[in-house]
């Protein structure tokens, strides 16, 4: 198991170089100047581009560029914004207050998504089958803004149940209604691959060998098919906090949370390079992690799986 | 990693970029003490700044608007736009070249430092020195010593006594004074030069208001201000301070003002454009703002110079249904332009000879389009270049159809990804057809709309324009000493304008904002920005 845990998080190594690699060379290739759009629609004296080029080292070539990033890097240097915040503290600032927000989305569409597939499953072809699958097909097919727009307009506005958008460093119970409008999509994907697999589950061998046993129903479902049924689950879950991690960032601009998204959209529009790419390889890092994880998290649910060194 | 826009507002915003901002603030229109809570804080939409909290490093709306409310400098604007001294208690000249500035005695700034004339001339030093790479450093070009190859000082800035200091410019410029107001002319304290990285980020002042404390700007969230007691002039607070909250699309913040989270906003979402006057009723403004909006033809275009390019550009002028785009395409959120300045500014007039040119004519420019073909028979697309992620595109492709329509002419946009690509086509000039141009005074001037754009080798002077008959006037202009006298010659400058037409004028962008119910006395600045020290708050 330790072995296999160091196996893993040496292939992070190349991982991270490659990506950051890539991602710095795409920032690189992004047409356009960004210290000429600093001005906006006025054109600076060219003497003063070149001596902001040279302080962002954006005339130096590419692969000059990218070692010093790496070099500092290593040394712990993020950079800065071009607001002059080290970008370390930008990661400080948004990081927790997205963490919390993928926390809450997955909270809910797990509490929801999987008892709703789980009776789903068990009454196939009932009227609450049905019911949630159209229910889940509508969410499926709306656009995220268009449900974050609706939320906002009809919890925030009309009813004000919830605050508009998100107060002041980010409080949790201002969270809960943009985490809502991220469960929804999640929440139809789950429910759907619940079902599934517990319709799979509810018909293997091992569930009609307990039942053949006299267990009682109560302790099957638990037991036998739900936790056998969640491994699909469980996997997908993973992914889906690893793209909320990285990437709410229309929810994020809807319901203004100060959170990674937003800044990462916004350094993207200023084409501030260190802050794109710092974000970016935290969050290959936090990506990775939660692949191992979820990776470690199998052989909990099925013990049939097991790490050889 | 997904990444998606949040629309177009957003964007135009983020791109927005520079659209450089400046004072913010009027004397006379303070209400009668008592209408509303003077404690009460007031909050309003901003965006995180661009760049550390220096006036000589600030260039965008989001720093401009915490500046110009923290800091007090010789003057600030009034709704108007007129200068209205602050600081300052004098500004002389005999010869439009060298001013002598006084400013108030015993003022201080809100860490006890005393506001002299130090303060000015070490602060422009610093925002004019070379190797400071203060993005606002051109508007030192002008004062004797400024250098752009190398470190130097400004040797046209000498203090004379503690509340006296001189400045001798390079050439007369008449409308030197009405730039002071500008947030690159703001003073600093002492301090501020021994860590200026520290002082960006809390800034310490004179203005109406002050930082709320260290750490007061809480970055991507907001920046919290306190009313600074110990200031003065004629921008004192009526409020008990300004919460100033940063976000990142527009709809965001015109959510929270339907939700009563929000008490002034200055900009409004396209999609509320055209219902936000009925959902605010007398609590909305559409007033014009200090932004002339245009395209730039530039003449090493083929058929494009000469008699041949005046008659094809009045030809396009003409061919474009000014009108008709700012009200389906706009809702009204755009004024027709009938120069190229903007009415919010002193001297501006409707009625320029050759002005007619902007008026809609089909005929005539058909006409005019037949004989510049006479010259040289047209080929080819005529094409208009915008940046792709600044809702350009609906304008753009109007103002084709319209040419394509009533010139019969093949013409389309053509996009450019986003506003840095196209910014860096235009600046090194690699771009091949005519581009949207934009401008936002930085200063309540003519002189301003015209200097840095139409000027031969000019700034801003993206399609290489040059007429000597206009350098020439600009000069004259600014050599005036009178006002009036100044702008007259920036009109005649205009006449020649509307016969070469380099850039075409379209419209003027308007300041579209709205309140909440608890404020009163909410009212616009010439730049867009509310006045917020008047701004009242009953609860």
């Amino acid at each position: 198991m330790a072995g296999y845990i160091v196996r893993r998080l040496l292939q992070a190594i190349p991982v991270l170089l490659g990506t950051t690699f890539l991602i710095y060379f795409m920032v690189f290739a992004m047409p356009g100047d960004p210290i000429v759009a600093l001005f906006g629609d006025k054109t600076p004296p060219p003497q003063v581009i070149e001596q902001l080029r040279e302080r962002y080292h954006l005339d130096q070539p590419f692969i000059v560029q990218y070692f010093i990033f790496l070099g500092n890097i290593f040394r712990g240097d993020l950079g800065t914004s071009f607001s002059g915040q080290p970008v370390s503290e930008i990661l400080a600032a948004t990081f927790p207050v997205t963490l919390r927000l993928a926390l809450l989305a997955i909270f809910f569409e797990m509490v929801a998504g999987i008892s709703v597939g789980l009776i789903s499953g068990l009454r196939k072809g009932g009227i609450f089958d049905a019911s949630a699958l159209v229910v889940s097909l509508i969410l499926i097919s709306l656009p995220i803004f268009v449900i974050a727009f609706v939320a906002q307009y009809i919890f925030g506005i009309q009813l004000g149940w919830f605050r508009t958008t998100v107060g002041s460093g980010a409080p949790t119970q201002d969270l809960i209604l943009p985490a809502l409008v991220l469960a929804t999509i999640s929440f139809a994907q789950i429910t759907r691959l619940t079902r599934a697999s517990v319709i799979d589950t509810d018909t293997q061998d091992f569930v009609r060998t307990a039942a053949s046993k006299g267990l009682p129903r109560t302790r099957i479902v638990p037991v036998h098919i739900l936790r056998n049924s969640l491994i699909p689950v469980v996997t997908y879950l993973a992914v889906d906090f690893g793209v909320l991690m990285v990437g709410a960032t229309v929810t994020e601009g809807i319901f203004n949370v100060p959170g990674v998204g937003r800044t990462l959209y916004q350094a993207i529009i200023r084409g501030e390079g260190p802050t794109v790419v710092s974000f970016v390889t935290v969050m290959v890092l936090i990506y990775l992690v939660v692949n191992l994880l979820v990776d470690l998290l199998y052989a909990v649910l099925d013990p049939r799986i097991r790490y050889a060194k | 990693m997904k990444i998606k826009r949040f629309g177009v507002a957003a964007i135009a915003l983020a791109a927005a970029g520079a659209l450089t901002l400046s004072g913010c603030t009027s004397g006379d229109a303070s209400p009668s003490a008592g209408a509303g809570d003077s404690s009460a804080v007031i909050t309003t939409n901003g965006n995180e700044p661009q760049n550390p909290l220096i006036p000589t490093n600030t260039n965008e709306v989001g720093g401009a608007k915490i500046l110009n409310s923290i800091f007090a400098g010789l003057v600030y604007y009034d709704a108007e736009g007129n200068p209205v001294n602050d600081l300052a208690e004098s500004i002389e000249t005999d010869d439009a070249q060298t001013y002598t500035i006084k400013i108030k005695p015993d003022q201080t700034f809100t860490n006890g430092e005393p506001v002299n004339a130090q303060s000015f001339v070490d602060a422009w030093n610093y925002g004019a020195l070379l190797s400071n790479e203060q993005l606002s450093s051109y508007f030192f070009e002008s004062i004797e010593g400024f250098s752009y190859d190398e470190d130097s000082e400004l040797t046209g800035l000498e203090v004379v006594d503690d509340t006296t200091f001189t400045v001798k410019l390079k050439q007369p410029e008449s409308d030197f004074p009405l730039r002071l107001g500008y947030t690159a002319y703001l003073p600093l304290p002492e301090s501020a030069f021994e860590d200026m990285a520290a002082f960006g980020e809390n800034p310490v002042g004179n203005g109406p208001y002050m930082l709320d404390g260290e750490g007061a700007w809480k970055h991507n969230e907001k920046i919290d201000l306190v009313v600074n007691p110990d200031y003065d002039g004629g921008r004192k607070a009526q409020n008990g301070g300004l919460d100033i909250i940063f976000y990142a699309t527009q709809e965001a913040a015109y959510a929270d003002l339907q939700g009563g989270n929000l008490d002034v906003l200055d900009a409004i979402p396209d999609g509320a454009l055209s219902t936000y006057e009925d959902e605010f009723p007398d609590r909305s403004v559409n007033q014009a703002a200090a932004i002339f909006q245009s395209f730039t033809i530039p003449a090493r275009l083929p058929h494009f110079d000469g008699e041949e390019g005046k008659l094809r550009r009045a030809a396009i002028s003409k061919a474009i249904n000014r009108e008709e785009i700012t009200d389906v395409i706009f809702a009204g959120t755009r004024t027709p332009a009938h120069d190229f300045t903007s009415p919010v500014i002193a001297g501006y007039s409707e009625d320029i000879p050759g002005s007619e040119v902007l008026d809609f004519d089909a005929d005539e420019a058909k006409e005019l389009w037949a004989q510049a073909d006479a010259i040289a028979p047209w080929d080819g697309t005529f094409q208009i270049a915008y940046n792709a992620d600044g809702g350009h595109q609906a304008w753009v492709d109007a103002v084709a159809n319209q040419l394509k329509n009533n010139l019969g002419i093949d013409a389309s946009g053509a996009p450019y990804p986003t506003f840095a690509e196209a910014r860096t086509a235009i600046t090194d000039r690699t771009i091949q057809t005519a581009f949207r141009t934009g401008w936002q005074a930085d200063y309540p001037a003519l002189f301003n709309f015209l200097g840095p754009i139409y000027g031969t080798g000019a700034g801003s002077n993206d399609g290489d324009y040059s007429n000597p008959e206009v350098d020439q006037l600009l000069d004259e202009g600014l050599a005036e000493t009178d006002l009036d006298a100044a702008n007259a010659k920036f009109q005649q400058v205009q006449e020649i304008l509307f016969q070469d037409l380099p850039a075409i004028p379209l419209w003027y962008a308007t300041v579209n904002g709205a309140w909440g119910e608890t404020v009163e006395n909410v009212e616009y600045g010439w730049d867009s920005v509310p006045l917020y020290h008047q701004v009242t708050k009953s609860e």
